[in-house]
């Protein structure tokens, strides 16, 4: 079948209709992922599919969700958890960190944790306090687990039921403001000849410098890519798909052609994952660096009321700036104090 | 109506507030809600449960001396907890799974472990002591409650799969504060899974007493959960073993989580970290010791003429000998070489760690024909 146009959110559901019918030890807990099909509807008609036993919907605590899928774990299932938003993940932070992360490594490889926690993730829709969070950085440092960030339909279908089919625990964050944006998906395209999980994408060649980034993000990365090319700057954009592991390999030959290099994420930015990319491609590439790498992040703040997001996100100006000064081009604090 | 609250902070009448069969001085008391789940126990069985208590204390024992002397990093000893411990682990059936907290030596004993499996993990040596699949018991825990909540999913699962198994599991009154705890209550009520809590109140979550936990019996929150519960004599083997019965025979028969609470008493410390000197009086552990729950099944064969002699040494041969073979495989327990840290962190490769094990591999290489 050729491929049909669908967005984002729709890609996910498919992505779980198919990895329900693939394998029925595949059941879904979360809070509202019945009837309703979810807060934002990604779940929605699977309840009519599989029935009760497998779309389950919860008491509304998180932690319990969680531990409840370890046990279901244990027991030869693959649990997929829908966490209802970002901000919400934080009660159930023991059961993923301590329980979810560690059972594999304790019991060295005799329990196997192959839940998916799916994290509907970041800011940009306006929405409420505790709406709108960046917590990636908590589970990158989290050794045991994956960490999957999607940022368009076809990427969303088919990570989505890659994670499913590992027997690691994946935490796979879905990027709340891209739920509606569209794109080609193949559904029929076989699993087994995907990409797989955890590659890097150039999603745009360039020689100039190289813009690392991921989720939502990957779209203005994309636009600020555009705009520097009206100034005959040509940029490399990555999306980098997974946070853990980090795909090293498509980054550093980037870096090595580039020799310039700007990541960028929602997430605030100390000891956030930009920091971490920007440690390991100065470890391993920095002979080919032509000038120091760059951070372009949200600040050190709590995610700040709706009417202010737009000057905690990072937005087409911010990364352009930093490409200037990547570029040793004017930008904003030309003549400042380093 | 205001809710009867019931003095729990008075532990010298705590004891008296529970179901039992066995009277501390080792009379047989009738008990119509419990008897029918034991009156097959003979006094052969009662033996057995004996022998598995001595075993229990035994191994306990040397847990703490191996600790002392420098083998173990920690232990965790349960003595005082045996009859809680030997009497619901022996009512289980080999299909059902257990999930325990850290004290749970006497369950994992009734399990099948093997004398190396006690130590494997006190010791360091790994972070598993013994193989979940083979003794359908879950890793030790010791994040305060979390197994309860691996329990209610296990159970679910049973659930869906329609199977004739129970998901049991252990933790203590400190843990009834825990969140985890209390939403394991919820979902498994809300499911109606094939669940069994078993909470040993031991009266003391390291330095606090359980008065801070909670100013209710602990038995009696559950049927504000939808569960029913039982408070029983967790010093008399026979009344935990035939709470234990109710409480399986309900979650098999379809009719969702059961609740058990055994008041019972830790007689040595929280660990071999800990020092209860500074925390509670002599007398009050005099007071346990006298409601010991093995001199009290003795108490109670010996009244029946059946505690001979012959079984007495036997049993304490046996003990001996599991003691030595836990020694033996303690002190000859081999380290797992040093690349052996980043086994098993993921079950498929991540391209991230194994380039810090190569790492790491070089620079242990750089070091080779050194003296």
């Amino acid at each position: 079948m050729a491929a049909a146009e669908m967005t984002l959110g729709k890609a996910l559901g498919a992505g779980l209709r198919q990895a329900m019918r693939d394998d029925d030890r595949v059941v879904l807990l979360g809070e509202d992922i019945g009837k309703l099909g979810g807060v934002f509807r990604i779940t929605d008609g699977l309840l009519d599919e599989f029935g009760a036993k497998r779309v389950i919907d919860t008491p509304l605590a998180e932690s319990g969700i969680v531990g409840t899928a370890v046990g279901l774990a244990f027991r030869g299932y693959r649990p997929v958890v829908e966490i209802q938003f970002d901000g919400f993940v934080y009660p159930a932070f023991d059961q993923i960190v301590a329980q979810v992360a560690k059972l594999h490594y304790r019991t060295q490889g005799r329990v196997r944790m192959p839940i998916t926690i799916r994290i509907p993730w970041a800011g940009g829709i306006g929405a409420a306090e505790h709406h709108s969070e960046s917590p990636e950085a908590y589970f990158v440092h989290t050794a045991g687990l994956r960490v999957i960030a999607v940022s368009n339909p076809e990427d969303a279908y088919r990570s989505l039921r890659q994670a499913i089919a590992s027997d690691d625990p994946v935490i796979f964050f879905e990027p709340k403001r891209l739920y509606h944006h569209k794109g080609q998906v193949d559904l029929d395209a076989p699993l087994a000849d995907a990409a797989p999980m955890g590659l890097a994408r150039v999603v745009r060649t360039g020689a100039d410098a190289t813009l690392i980034t991921y989720g939502a993000m990957v779209t203005t990365a994309l636009q600020a890519a555009e705009a520097a090319e009206d100034e005959g700057i040509s940029l490399e954009v990555i999306d980098l798909r997974s946070l853990s592991p980090v795909d090293y390999g498509t980054v550093a030959a980037s870096v090595r052609k580039t020799g310039r290099v700007v990541v960028a994420h929602e997430a605030s930015r100390e000891a956030g994952v930009a920091a971490e990319v920007i440690a390991s491609i100065t470890e391993r590439c920095f002979e080919y660096l032509e000038s120091a790498p760059l951070r372009v992040t949200g600040h050190d703040v709590p995610y700040p009321p709706a009417k202010l997001e737009k000057y905690h996100l990072p937005d087409l100006d911010r990364l352009l700036d930093a490409v200037d000064r990547v570029l040793d081009r004017p930008h904003s604090l030309t003549g400042a104090d380093a | 109506m205001s809710p009867q609250v019931t003095p729990i902070a008075d532990t010298a009448q705590d004891l008296e507030l529970t179901e039992r069969i066995i009277a501390p001085d080792g009379q047989r008391l009738a008990n119509s809600r419990l008897d029918p789940f034991v009156d097959d126990v003979d006094a052969e069985q009662l033996r057995a449960l004996h022998r598995d208590m001595v075993i229990l204390r035994r191994i306990d024992a040397e847990g703490v001396a191996l600790q002392r002397q420098g083998q173990l990093g920690l232990w965790a000893p349960c003595q005082g907890q045996e009859a809680t411990q030997i009497g619901t682990a022996r009512a289980l059936a080999t299909r059902d799974y257990v999930f325990p907290s850290y004290r749970e030596t006497g369950v994992i004993y009734a399990r099948g472990a093997k004398p190396g499996d006690y130590v494997r993990m006190w010791r360091g040596e790994e972070g598993a002591g013994h193989d979940p699949e083979a003794l359908r018991v879950a890793p030790l825990q010791i994040i305060i409650g979390a197994q309860t909540l691996h329990a209610v999913g296990y159970g679910l699962g049973i659930l869906h799969d329609e199977a004739d198994e129970v998901a049991v599991t252990y933790f203590g009154d400190g843990a009834t504060s825990q969140g985890d705890v209390n939403e394991a209550m919820i979902f498994a009520a809300s499911y109606g899974a094939p669940v069994v809590f078993v909470c040993q109140n031991n009266h003391w979550a390291i330095s606090e007493p359980v008065s801070v936990q909670s100013q209710y019996p602990i038995a009696g929150r559950a049927p504000g959960f939808g569960i029913p519960s039982v408070r029983v004599d967790g010093n008399d083997v026979l009344a935990c073993m035939a709470a234990m019965r109710w409480a399986l025979a309900h979650a098999r028969a379809g009719k969702g989580p059961a609740y058990i609470e055994a008041v019972t008493y830790r007689m040595g410390p929280h660990t071999t970290a800990d020092d209860p000197t500074r925390y509670r009086p002599q007398t009050e552990l005099d007071e346990w010791r006298r409601r010991d729950p093995i001199s009290r099944l003795e108490a109670h064969l010996r009244e029946l003429g059946e505690l001979g002699d012959d079984h007495v040494a036997a049993t304490q041969e046996a003990a001996d000998d599991i003691a030595r073979e836990m020694r033996a495989e303690c002190i000859g327990m081999v380290t797992r070489p040093p690349l052996a840290v980043f086994d098993g962190v993921y079950a498929e490769p991540h391209s991230g760690l194994d380039r810090q094990r190569d790492e790491y591999a070089a620079h242990l290489a750089s070091f080779e024909g050194e003296a």
